[in-house]
């Protein structure tokens, strides 16, 4: 079991490796002359206006919260589907409510008006 | 040590027991084959992005009526991608000013790690695996949602609004076609009983796309919105919002972002294939094993594997060189109101009606089942959609013209005619334009300036 994740702990530590190889070459290949105009936000050609890092529309956070529900929720799906040879009828009965409570989440969410686009 | 062993066992991809004959399993060793494998396996994936970039370039060109790349590198370009490395890698970088410099660094790392470390449970052929993890597919679900973060990382580092926009769509569309994503992911491990890709590949004995065809289409349409690629490429769209999260980066750091996107399909396509087209399976030649104990079969495996893959990957490139973008709102609706309930309903039934299947039943008899199961189903959902679709029809007709936000995507063909009842307005006809639904808008005359 450990052996097996040693393979992914090797990887996650020498997978940095490959992409910082580029990028340093480049930095060291490709010239460096840095002046003000050059380091501008790029915004079609004229000078940006105001701050970038505001509060954003909110439609993006209720579909981020609505994924957040969902996921957790499928989460917990995975381990009844990997199980599934072994279990027997009450426990499919037992995961076919839960995925019932699922889509009541859905059907709320949808009746409360949070997936429209606005 | 031996040249004609060593030369036996590559052939028949079998380094790592070729390793330990000759310098004795323990856990050193072990460590040796690790770190040898995820240098083997990374430096593919690096190198096969060269070649992708091409073929994308060659297939998208083809479609587009043009050649392609055709100077560099002889007739077909083929050096046209390194002659494109070597550009990238003497330009020069720029930093922003304002950007957030821990941000916008580490994102270009960051992505391509994640690119890489999902390869970790890519089965290639019989043991020709980064490691069969038992929970492998949940793995790659990890991983893979990992790339959200890091899009979003880009988008508010570079300090730039087009950039910030586009990560905040990416975050509200990769995270919303995860949803459905997750859930056609559940019918194989339910078919299959165990979330090792091996081990899914294993019980193919039929390959699980004829047990599950709608759970496929629904994985297949989502794994195109999680790559961001046409026609769910509103993170990047170019007319739009130029670049999207990468507007900012320049040099090598861009070719980091191309380079995890065209790798994430690739191991899309790969993952289409083990899940659903029986991934190295090949008659049950792949575990063919020669008289003196080395097993060949791994390298016919290997090559039906890519031949199943680059096959996947050329039905990405055809559809990208073949659907238009599709709005903000469409995506959404199209992901919530039809591929969420479809793909809740058919995990649903797939889980019932599998359990109801006696074990032990023979295994067409099973497929047969589950088939009619997702026959019906997909005829069901289709039949709702056209109802739905006639209903937007008649409220738009009636005036109203508002019905086509409402609409999720199809069944909506033709509902654009109906506008002679508003008489020669034009101003009044722009919101009705831009309220039809995906795939009924008109060719719109873009004036030139």
């Amino acid at each position: 079991m450990l052996a097996e994740w040693q393979y992914i702990g090797i990887f996650v530590a020498l997978s940095p490796i490959f992409p910082l190889a580029p990028v340093v070459l480049n930095r060291l290949l490709g010239p460096h002359r840095p002046n003000p105009i050059k380091q501008q936000t790029y915004e079609c050609g004229i000078e940006t206006v105001g701050d970038t890092w505001i509060q954003f529309k909110v439609q993006y956070y209720i579909y981020a919260l609505v994924f957040v529900v969902f996921d957790i929720e499928a989460v917990f799906l995975f381990p009844i589907a990997a199980a599934f040879g072994q279990l027997d009828l009450f426990a499919i009965g037992a995961a076919v409510l839960f995925i019932f409570l699922l889509t009541d989440g859905l059907i709320y969410a949808w009746s409360r008006g949070v997936l429209e686009w606005v | 040590m031996d040249i004609l062993d060593l030369l036996k066992s590559l052939l028949s991809l079998s380094l790592g027991d070729f390793i330990r004959r000759n310098f004795g399993a323990g856990p050193g060793t072990e460590l040796l084959i690790d770190i040898g494998g995820v240098v083997i396996l990374s430096t593919f994936c690096l190198l096969i992005v060269i070649f992708l970039i091409w073929l994308t370039r060659k297939i998208v060109a083809r479609m587009q009526d043009r050649i392609g790349p055709n100077r560099v590198g002889g007739r077909y370009g083929l050096l046209q991608t390194v002659a494109d490395v070597m550009k990238l890698l003497s330009k020069e970088v720029i930093n922003p000013a304002g950007a957030d410099w821990v941000a916008f660094n580490a994102a270009p790392l960051l992505i391509v790690m994640a690119a890489l470390l999902m390869w970790a449970v890519m089965p290639f052929a019989p043991g020709v695996i980064g490691v069969n993890l038992n929970i492998g597919i949940f793995y790659i679900l990890a991983i893979s949602s990992a790339s959200v973060m890091i899009i979003l990382l880009a988008g508010w580092g570079s300090n730039n609004k087009y950039a910030l926009l586009g990560a905040f769509r990416a975050v509200a569309q990769m995270v919303s076609y995860e949803v459905p994503m997750i859930l056609a992911l559940l019918v194989p491990i339910i078919l299959a009983s165990t979330m090792s890709t091996e081990g899914i590949i294993a019980a193919q004995t039929l390959p699980f796309i004829l047990f599950a065809p709608v759970s496929a289409l629904i994985f297949f349409v989502s794994s195109l919105a999680e790559t961001g690629r046409t026609p769910f490429d509103l993170l990047e769209a170019e007319s739009e919002i130029v670049a999207g999260f990468h507007i900012e980066y320049s040099g090598m750091k861009f070719g980091m972002f191309f380079l995890a996107e065209f790798l994430n399909t690739l191991f899309m396509s790969g993952l289409v294939v083990t899940l659903y087209l029986g991934g190295y399976r090949f008659f049950g030649l792949e575990n063919w094993v020669s008289a003196d104990g080395y097993p060949y079969g791994r390298l016919i495996g290997l090559i039906a594997f890519f031949a199943k893959t680059f096959l996947l990957y050329f039905i990405y490139d055809w559809v990208r060189g073949t659907l238009p973008r599709v709005r903000v709102d469409q995506i959404l609706n199209f992901n919530w109101k039809f591929l969420v309930p479809l793909s809740l309903s058919l995990v649903f039934f797939v889980a019932i009606v599998d359990k109801l299947i006696p074990p032990g039943t023979n295994v067409v008899v099973r497929m047969t089942i589950h088939l009619l199961l997702n026959i019906l189903i997909a005829a069901v959902a289709l039949e709702l959609l056209r109802r739905r679709g006639r209903q937007n029809r008649l409220a738009m007709s009636a005036g109203g013209g508002s019905g086509g936000v409402e609409a999720v995507a199809g069944g909506h063909g033709g509902g654009h005619d109906d506008h002679s009842h508003h008489g020669p307005q034009p101003i009044e006809d722009v919101p009705d334009v831009l309220d039809t639904p995906l795939g009924a808008r008109e060719p719109v005359v873009i004036p030139v300036h």
